[in-house]
């Protein structure tokens, strides 16, 4: 059986219950396209290969003992923000290069609850800081699209290998796009949900107002069945919300006729590039098709997004970032002349560059006398664009627009240029700064490159993204193309 | 020049949960160090808190013993500093929004009068691990057992003027919070402890002086002897013509004095904001309301009821109400025993205390339940001993011989009633002492004494000592 891999997650589970294939032999068969594509994507920091082959014989033998969770025997990727027990993680930096972590996330425990076999830990940006994946410790991983272009980060490593079918799902966070942007740039689909729908306990902190976990998928359905794995109340977790989790998979199948979509008209202006404007409206007419309704919608401060999250989040991160102090895990200078000097040089040669940009502008708005310009104020703001979705949702069920500007950019193009680098994130950060769940479902190419529709719901209605998204899935097929190597 | 002093105290009252205030480790004091710490308290990557709900219940209990407001919504907010025993790199603490606040409470000050003492805030936060330099060579060790454990830090006015009145502010925050049952109080092991904050300007001025803050007094004598002492300094500063300059100091109890740790420059900016790990902390009134339903009586109602309800005198009614086991030994004694509660209270007071004092042990310990010193007093309410023979009986109860009746039964301490006996003894006494008796007659009536004295020692103190007196005058007077 060698088309394995070209499978989605739900034809891999009909396979495994049909008993076509074991899960060993299919574990097996992506460890293999592992071992042969890793080395141009650079999409894994660690691959777990013997604990994967011993998890899917488990997984196996379950099934024959008739104890079968919804994931099992299924291979599946860990971004490696998440806190995998006895294995590395990193977050992407060299401070996590040595720290094994002595525990679970509970993401990671629920997955390997339902039967998950975990192929290895994904490349991100370090501490999910950067939108091209070039922050890494271990390297940028390259679009399986394009090998000279950038995947889009933070969850590159996640996106490239679901791109390049090295496993049919990953997991992925998203703080102001991390999940959506590289989904788009890759031909995935990525969707981070409410806030507080998903735990982050075991999720390394960037920026804990913002921080969410999700998944990356090719397809809706898959993403369903995930996220109805890893949601749903945590006591680990404070901000984690005891809601119901509806059956998105069940749901999937409800019509999307009489769904009202709004279109941003903000999200239309000249930042974003005129092919993929042409190919967004394009999608949101098939969703028309469909027997939704597109309106027109305002969204006065949506344009304040970017500035907002640039103080919010390195505000958060430069204080959940202390903790990489040397003194307990991670990084440590060799032969500290005393405290101070084992704190800067610890700090200094653990971190990389931007990761060192943030904590020194999330220090800068927290100083006396600036906390009321600058975190105060961009609070407030936080407010107002939150106040912006929640007038939108009177009116429609979810709005429509572009994930990103442009399709994926050269490697190095903007790594000099952080500013360009953080408008990426335009048309995806109000959603973390609102909360509202969102999702970036593969609609087309421009210039031969993926890019994605970029769909936002109110806060705990991922059903009705997954809906939409799966609607359009089964009107069109650009989720199915796949990068000619990776074939 | 004359001066005034100003003094406000931070107190730190440790919580007596039996779990940290964001983790489920223990809180138990001693263990071996960092065996105590979770992965929370250690700061791991991606581990996140939760509130243990105790010590929201424990902080509202403060707030309306010292008739506050207790906030419907506080915030946890981070307070931002690096240091080895604070593992995240910041303290989870309480800044804009306090769950207590505009508290009060009253002390006595020197002159005797009530003095009230306002109380700012009261905010939750936890407390960091601690270092250790002892026994470690060119290095420093992190015990991180005490990382999280609850505290309560309760912040004054500057309303106290002396040491002392610092000293019976604390003494009464300490007997709050252990009537409550939030804090043990235990001040060695750095449960209950204080920083002041110590000014001094010229009597009549209205602006505050330049404040110098003490931090870490962990016994009531030091708080006294550390303010003191910075008083003094500041004073003998100014007048020589210098400034105080606003600073943290330590006292150094060996020395006697305090001295600087760093000025406001060295201080740090600690970056507080909101936690976004934690929701802002919301309770209902009804919440409150049940809280306050709950309060048990507080040392000042209580004392003015034993005042009141028993006839107690003011001053034995303060010892009493010092603390919660006191005062119940106390009621508990009075409901079982027939004699005036006065009586109970000198008992309690005195010769209880005496003894409790000379073996270090608390009342919860003594050796004489409130049932059994009942019983002596009951003894001495119905004339089966007087009190003198009672402290006998007291001393050989304590040593463990038997309730009062036992003692008193196996020595043969009970008090001669009988009046034909005692008649029988004063004849024997007049007739030894023929010329005691004329000289009495002839008018010495200080004699009655040397006449008393003689019939107890013949009677080994056992005699009625009323009756003695009344048979003897009749006699002697025939």
């Amino acid at each position: 059986m060698t088309d394995l891999h070209t499978r989605s997650l739900t034809e891999l589970a009909a396979g495994l219950k049909s008993g076509d294939f074991s899960s060993v032999e299919l574990t097996q068969s992506l460890l293999d396209r592992v071992a042969k594509h890793d080395e141009t994507l650079n999409a894994f920091v660690t691959v777990t290969g013997d604990q994967a082959l011993a998890a899917a014989a488990k997984a196996d033998a379950d099934r024959a003992a008739g104890n079968v969770g919804v994931l099992n025997g299924l291979p599946i990727i860990h971004k490696d923000i998440f806190c995998t027990q006895g294995v590395k993680t990193t977050c992407g930096s060299k401070m996590l290069d040595n720290f094994i972590s002595p525990y679970d996330a509970t993401i990671v425990e629920r997955m390997a609850a339902a039967g998950a076999v975990v192929l290895g830990k994904a490349n991100m940006d370090e501490f999910a800081m950067g939108s091209s994946n070039e922050t890494s410790y271990f390297g940028p991983v390259r679009n399986p699209w394009d090998l000279e272009r950038s995947p889009g980060g933070s969850s590159g490593g996640s996106a490239a290998a679901v791109a390049a079918r090295l496993a049919p799902a990953a997991t992925a966070t998203d703080t102001g796009g991390s999940i959506r942007q590289p989904a788009a740039l890759t031909n995935t689909l990525g969707i981070k949900p409410t806030y507080g729908r998903v735990s982050r306990y075991g999720m390394i902190a960037f920026a804990s107002s913002l921080d969410q976990a999700g998944v990356i998928t090719r397809t809706a359905e898959d993403a369903a069945q995930l996220l109805g794995v890893m949601a749903g109340f945590d006591e680990r977790d404070s901000t984690c919300l005891d809601q119901p989790v509806p059956d998105y998979v069940a749901e999937l199948g409800n019509s999307i006729k009489g769904l009202k979509v709004g279109v941003v008209r903000q999200h239309f202006d000249e930042g974003l590039d005129a092919d993929c404007g042409v190919k967004v409206k394009e999608a949101i007419a098939a969703l028309d098709s469909l027997g939704a309704k597109a309106v027109e919608i305002d969204m006065p401060n949506i344009d304040l997004s970017v500035p907002t999250y640039y103080v919010v989040a390195p505000a958060e991160c430069s204080s959940n970032l202390s903790r990489f102090d040397g003194v307990r895990f991670g990084h440590r200078a060799e032969n500290p002349e005393d405290l101070h000097d084992l704190y800067c040089r610890s700090r200094g040669e653990g971190f990389g560059d931007e990761v060192k940009r943030r904590i020194m502008t999330g220090t800068y708005v927290l100083s006396a006398g600036y906390y009321d310009a600058y975190y105060l104020k961009a609070q407030q703001v936080r407010h107002l664009i939150a106040d912006d979705f929640k007038r939108a949702f009177e009116e429609v069920d979810v709005i429509a627009g572009p994930t990103t500007p442009t399709p994926a950019f050269k490697l190095g193009d903007k790594v000099d240029d952080p500013i360009t680098m953080y408008l990426n994130d335009i048309y995806t950060i109000g959603a973390n700064l609102g909360g509202f769940p969102a999702l970036s479902v593969p609609c087309g190419f421009v210039d031969d490159l993926p890019i994605g529709l970029h769909l936002v719901g109110h806060h705990f209605d991922e059903s009705a993204l997954l809906r939409c998204a799966y609607a359009y899935q089964q009107v069109t097929d650009w989720h199915m193309a796949c990068p000619e190597d990776f074939k | 020049m004359s001066w005034e002093v100003v003094i406000g105290l931070e107190i730190h009252a440790q919580l007596a949960t039996k779990s940290k205030i964001f983790s489920g480790a223990s809180t138990a004091y001693g263990a071996e160090p960092n065996t105590q710490a979770c992965l929370v308290d250690l700061g791991y990557p991606g581990v996140l808190p939760v509130l243990n709900k105790e010590v929201v219940h424990m902080a509202a209990m403060f707030g309306l013993s010292v008739n506050a407001t207790v906030a419907q919504r506080s915030v946890f907010a981070r307070k931002n500093y690096f240091y080895p025993d604070l593992p995240k790199g910041y303290q989870i603490s309480q800044y804009e929004l306090p769950i207590v606040e505009h508290g009060e409470l009253f002390i006595t000050d020197a002159d005797g009068n009530e003095k009230r003492i306002g109380i700012t805030r009261a905010h939750l936060e936890e407390d960091a691990g601690k270092s250790i330099h002892e026994g470690l060579d060119k290095s420093s060790g992190i015990d991180l057992n005490r990382a999280g454990t609850p505290l309560l830090e309760i912040v004054s006015e500057p309303d106290i003027r002396s040491a002392k009145e610092a000293v019976a502010y604390m003494r009464k925050i300490h007997t709050i919070v252990r009537y409550l049952g939030i804090s043990d109080g235990n001040m060695q092991e750095g449960s209950f402890r204080c920083d002041a904050n110590v000014s001094v300007r010229p009597e009549g001025q209205t602006e505050f002086g330049t404040r110098a803050e003490i931090k870490n007094l962990n016994s009531f004598r030091f708080v006294e002897k550390a303010i003191n002492f910075e008083v003094e300094r500041q004073i003998d500063l100014i007048e020589d013509g210098g400034e105080v300059v606003q600073e943290t100091r330590l006292y150094d109890s060996d020395k006697d004095e305090t001295r600087s740790m760093r000025s406001k420059e060295e201080a740090n900016d600690y970056r507080y904001f909101p936690d976004p790990d934690l929701l802002p902390v919301e309770i209902t009134a009804d919440y409150i309301e049940a809280v306050r339903a709950e309060l048990p009586e507080l040392p000042d109602a209580k004392q003015q009821r034993f005042v009141q309800e028993y006839d107690v005198k003011k001053d034995d009614a303060a010892i009493l109400t010092i603390s919660r086991p006191v005062a119940d030994y106390f009621e508990a004694a009075v409901q079982a025993t027939e004699a005036s509660a006065q009586l109970v209270a000198n008992w309690v007071v005195g010769d209880l205390s005496g003894a409790l004092n000379k073996d270090g042990l608390e009342i919860g310990d003594s050796r004489i339940s409130a049932e059994a010193l009942a019983g002596l007093l009951t003894r001495i309410h119905d004339h089966t001993i007087s009190g003198k023979i009672a402290k006998q009986v007291f001393e050989a109860m304590w040593a463990g011989e038997g309730s009062a009746d036992d003692v008193i039964e196996a020595k043969g301490l009970k008090q001669i009633t009988d009046s034909s006996a005692i008649e029988a003894v004063v004849d024997k006494v007049i007739e030894a002492n023929p010329g005691q008796v004329a000289e009495y007659r002839a008018g010495k009536d200080k004699l009655i004494g040397f006449f008393v004295g003689q019939v107890m020692k013949e009677t080994k103190g056992q005699a009625n000592p009323g009756q003695v007196n009344q048979i003897l005058k009749s006699k002697l007077s025939g």
